[in-house]
Parts: C-alpha cells; structure tokens; sequence
C-alpha cells in the first residue's frame, strides 16, 4: 500500500534518517527518510492485513497533519499492529527523528 | 383450624439427623471421613433434588469432592440444584452430563462458559441465574440455602475446626448459612493435623473432614508480567492517573484484573511520584494481593489492603508487611470473599476495570454469543451503592458533576457518586472492536434463552471511559445523546468512532466532558515501558526484597 500527503508549510525531519519498533506481534516498525518529495509525506506500507486500507489512510493523514511532516519517506512493515499502536509508533519515531545528535542523550 | 396433625417444626433437623446416621459408620475418628469412602459419604448425606454448594471460586477450588460428587450413584443421587460461586472445572459440568444434577445458579464460569452455553442449549441443565457474588451469598440466606456444602480448606483438625487461611476466600459464608439452616458441612482440607495455625472455621460447623489425595487446585489469577505490559497500557495509565486519580483525589478503589490497571500500579511509583500523588491516592484497597502491586506498597503509597483471596506466591511478602494487609495472630492473612466485596460495593470510591464491549450508550459487557461466562464480581465493585451515607473528596466531587441527578431528587440535596470506569483499547486483539453498536450479551439472551441481557456495568453506573484517544467524562454529560456523543469521541477508528462530528467533539472537549491525552498535558510519545518501576517479574522480586516468590511460570530467568 502507498499513500502521499501534502499539509501547508510542511517540515521534514532533523535526521538524515531514523528507524524505530520491531515487527512482533501486535507490533510494527517504521523507517523515517530525509527526501525531496516536493513537500509531499509518502507513505509505504507493508501488512498480512486485508481491508484496513481506509483506516491506514486515516491514521495516516491525522498524523501528518499533526506534525506537518513533509519530504519525509516512510516505510511500515506491520505485524498486525492496532491504529493506536500505528501512531504511537509514529509519534515516537518522529520524536526519536528529530533528537539533536550531539545535545540528545538522555 | 382445631387439626390433630401436629406441625412438626424441626424437620430440617430430623432429616439432617438421619441422613448424618446413615454414615456413622464411615466416620474413622472425630468427623475424619477416609477418600475413598468420600463417595459414599456424599451418597449417604446427600438426597435428590437437594441444594448443594460446591466451593469454590476464581482461585481455590473443592476439587476432589466435585469429582467425587461425580462419582455418586445417579440413581441414588439425581435433580440435585447446584448453587455455587463458580463453574470452572470440568466436573461441575460432567454432574450435569451424568444426571447427577438438573439445575444451576451461579456467578462466573471461565474455561467452561462454552460448554456451559451448549449444556444450557442442548437442555442438559436447567439455568436459574447469573449472579454476582455477593448476590449469590445473599441467597444463600433466602431462597437458595444449600442444603449440603462440599468445602475446602487447607487443615483439619480431628475434631473438625478447619484452617483455611490465606484463600480463606468464601468459606465462612457458605459454613455458616448451611450449618446455621440444620445443613451439612463436608471439608475436604489438604491435611488432617494435630493442632492448626488459627481456627477460621469453628468444628461445630463442619460434620465430616475429608483428608484429599492432593493439594487442592488453585489459580494464579491475579498475577501480571510487567513484561507483557505495552505502550499503549502505559498511556492509558498515565492518563488514568492524571485524569482520574488526580482529578478527583481518589483515596479508596478497587482495581480490576486486566493489564490496563497492573501499569497503573507500576506507574505510581514513577509518574505518580512525578504528578505528587502519593498520600492523595490509591491509600485503601479492596484487592488481591496484586505483584504488580509491590513497588506501590514499597514506595509508601498504600496504607491498607483488604483481599478476596491471596494469591500464589505472595504468602511471605504479605506476612511482612501486616500494617497493609490484613493477617491473623497466626501471622498469617485471612482473605474474605464476601467481606471484600462488601468493602467494594459500600467502602470504595472507584472501581476501574477492562470489559470487551462498551455500545454506543455506554453499557458494557463481556459476555459473546456463545458463552456463558458471567461476571464474577464486576457488577457489585462496578455499580453505584445506593445505600451509601458516607461522604469522601471523590464521590462527593464525581456527584456534584452529575447533575442529571437533581433531576430525580431535586436541586437542594447533595448527594455523591461512585467512580465507575472502564477502560480499554479501542481495539483488541485480531483488530475486535471494543466500540459496538449492540452488545454481543442480545445474542447471549438469545441463545441461552435468559430474561435479560448479561450487562456487567450499565451506563447509568459507568461514570468514565479511558481509552487511548481520551478520556470520556460520562457522569458529567447532560443526557443520553451527550454521552453518546462523549462515547463517539474516545472510540478511535471503530465503526462508533468514526460516526463522530468533529464540532460535536470540539464542544465537548472546550466542556472537559471530554479529554484528548494533549488536554491533559500528556507527551504521547513519552508514553512507553520504561516507566514502568518494574519491568519484568524479576524486578518485582527484587522490590520485595526476595519475599515474593513467583510461581514456576512466571520465572523466566
């Protein structure tokens, strides 16, 4: 499945580029790339889940929309995760993406 | 009018007599019956179409005398009215199979709700009710007095007195509605010893003891592996925690069984240290001695526990630390089912819990299709007591946001409510929704052929829902369509979630009759494991010190 998102005034991430989760059960992982996409939030998805496809597209878009993410690449490979775990996931990798390299530890 | 036939008005004494006669012989010493005469002492004390209770519960099981009871000879022993707390083992049901009984009340059925569900289809067994706990009990002291009473303990002495100590669980209920009724009290205990730890059941209640072949079954229910414990768990506590616990300063509750809540307690030393709840919440408990409990304890957070029953592995820690728990001049705790469920229902300011489906009106329930599984305790830790004349911080507050109460009695009175709230994930496992136009508990009626629908907690008791996308403030909505509207808000991407109308929603938010974890100054994406203050089961057993003693399951390291 692929999606493309564009929001006003987007921002790309502070990275190069970030990966984040493991595919286990219930679960997904999520690679974030710095890309020149025009602006555009694209969006691969890889799931054994038929059928969701309107509900990835939700979660998905209210995400972007959220953090106005842009020339951003995004690769999911899920494992029957819930939509509340998608964007959990998302917000983390997001976060994770954007941790200053040398000020960032923690 | 002026009859020859005298009343006679001790025939429940004259049965029982006779019956007690008839197995004299049976008797080695004191009231010590052998096992292997077990099933002729139940043939010989128990008559057709007899109430009988068989103990038993979420955790201890009488399971030698069940099978036992199935053993008897159908022709001697048949029609007989099972009224006990749970069925869970196979045997409840194999007495229905073997004609041995014909009816059942209960409260709670586990593994056995799918064979339950098809007894009751194929007509093998005649279904009363389904109880809640304390309902059941409280039959036991009306219309459903047992007749006989096949309990457990963990000692005997020769003389009868019984021990049963840590899971005393419901065992004094039971005793004393059938000793006290002219009935029959057979124990089945673990050992028959010279002298017991403390008596918590007096000898002049029991008639026969029972030494069985093995240990009693029982149950480690209550313990959760903070290893299981996921993000989203932890979100939904910290929103719990900020939004309801210190929301209302909510000082006595009792918590349900699911992972949600076990994170709740692991988050009280951690974020709760952080948002300075410790004295303001979380002080009394009516609760299992939850492991996931520990840090809680250990951080100074809880003042006192009173349990339904003990929990394997937790013996030691809870002998040491006698200034929470509840524990005997033997040194060790004494549960009490109903005691607990008594403390709950009248002494609680909230009940939190998980159920699998919540409808579009906010009632909620777990049972499905074709399961008959009842609810244990839920609906009486889960309801509003009406009866309550006490006042707290919490149920006064959570009462004074309920103001569809003055409808019914008026502007001038105040008067409190409970905290009723569930919470869960707005999808469950293989992507279920929690969210459901109708409740599977219709079909259930339907299937089994039941009055009503088996509803655990009703929306007029649920006062909030905690899921991932917020929190519904329900006691503070103004009717029904408000509630549901809350309801649309929190459901996430279920089929009621998305029925939601965004201005609707951004009404209710600006209200506070609903919070998004961002109105609660929540960081969603700190929200993960390691705030847990324990992570797995091995952290548990470092904070108490190595006096927890997990069970060989749970020990993975």
């Amino acid at each position: 499945m692929n999606f493309e998102f564009k929001v006003e005034n987007p921002k790309s991430i502070a990275k190069d580029w970030s990966h984040l989760g493991v595919v286990g059960s219930g679960d997904m992982e999520v690679l974030m790339e710095k890309q020149d996409l025009d602006g555009a939030a694209k969006v691969k998805v890889v799931t054994p889940v038929v059928g969701f496809d309107k509900v990835w597209n939700m979660v998905l878009e209210k995400f972007v929309q959220e953090s106005s993410l842009g020339d951003v690449y995004l690769e999911i490979n899920d494992n029957n995760a819930t939509p509340i775990v998608v964007s959990l996931r998302l917000r983390q990798a997001l976060a994770e993406a954007n941790k200053c390299e040398v000020g960032g530890v923690n | 009018m002026g009859s020859d036939v005298k009343r006679v008005w001790n025939s429940l004494e004259l049965d029982t007599e006779q019956r007690l006669k008839s197995v004299a012989h049976l008797v080695k010493e004191g009231k010590v019956v052998a096992a292997e005469d077990a099933v002729a002492l139940l043939e010989g004390v128990i008559r057709p179409g007899d109430k009988v209770c068989i103990e038993g519960d979420n955790q201890k099981q009488a399971d030698f005398l069940a099978e036992c009871l199935c053993q008897v000879d159908p022709e001697k022993v048949y029609d007989l009215h099972m009224v006990q707390s749970v069925v869970s083992l196979s045997t409840h049901l194999d007495v229905f199979e073997k004609g041995v009984a014909k009816k059942l009340d209960y409260s709670f059925s586990g593994p056995q709700a799918g064979r339950l569900a098809e007894f009751v289809r194929d007509g093998k067994l005649q279904l009363g009710a389904i109880h809640t706990y304390l309902e059941l009990f409280a039959r036991y002291f009306g219309d459903l007095v047992p007749r006989v009473a096949l309990v457990v303990g963990y000692q005997a002495d020769k003389k009868g007195n019984l021990y049963t100590g840590f899971n005393t669980e419901e065992t004094p209920m039971i005793a004393e509605a059938v000793a006290f009724k002219q009935g029959i009290v057979v124990a089945q205990v673990n050992e028959v010893v010279d002298e017991l730890p403390r008596v918590d059941i007096p000898a002049d209640w029991v008639d026969f003891v029972v030494e069985a072949p093995k240990p009693f079954y029982i149950e480690p229910l209550f313990t959760r592996d903070p290893g299981l414990i996921t993000d989203v768990q932890v979100l939904m506590a910290m929103m719990a925690l900020k939004g309801v616990y210190a929301e209302y300063g909510v000082q006595s509750l009792n918590h349900g069984i699911g992972f949600a809540t076990a994170a709740i307690e692991l988050l009280l030393p951690t974020y709760g240290e952080e948002l300075d709840l410790k004295g303001k919440v979380c002080s009394y408990f009516a609760l299992n001695p939850h492991p996931t409990l520990i840090p809680a304890i250990e951080s100074g957070f809880v003042k006192s526990i009173h349990s339904f029953g003990g929990e394997l592995g937790m013996e030691k820690y809870v002998q040491a630390r006698s200034d929470v728990f509840f524990i005997g001049p033997d040194g060790t705790m004494r549960s009490n089912r109903a005691n607990c469920q008594v403390a709950g229902l009248y002494a609680m300011d909230m009940f939190i819990g998980g159920t699998l489906q919540i409808d579009k009106y906010g009632n909620s329930s777990t049972a499905t299709a074709n399961r008959i599984a009842g609810f244990g305790g839920a609906p009486n830790m889960g309801c509003d007591a009406k009866g309550r004349r006490h006042s707290s911080g919490a149920w006064l507050k959570c009462g004074q946001e309920y103001t569809v109460q003055q409808g019914e009695i008026g502007p001038a009175l105040t008067r409190g409510k409970k905290l009723v709230v569930q919470m869960v994930e707005t999808f469950g496992e293989k992507m279920v929704p929690a969210f459901v136009e109708e409740l599977d508990a219709f079909k259930l009626q339907e299937n089994a052929n039941l009055d009503i629908p088996p509803v655990m907690i009703y929306s007029d008791d649920l006062t909030h829902i905690i899921t991932e996308e917020g929190i519904a403030y329900m006691n503070r909505c103004a009717n029904l369509q408000e509630k549901m509207a809350a309801i649309r808000a929190v459901a996430g991407y279920t089929e009621i979630g998305l029925q939601e109308n965004p201005n609707e929603t951004k009404a209710l938010r600006e209200k506070g009759v609903v919070k998004t974890p961002q109105d609660l100054g929540i960081d969603v994406s700190k929200a993960n494991r390691s705030m847990l203050a324990a992570k797995n089961v091995r952290d548990l057993v470092e904070w108490s010190g190595g006096l927890y003693n997990p069970p060989a399951r749970f020990r993975n390291w």
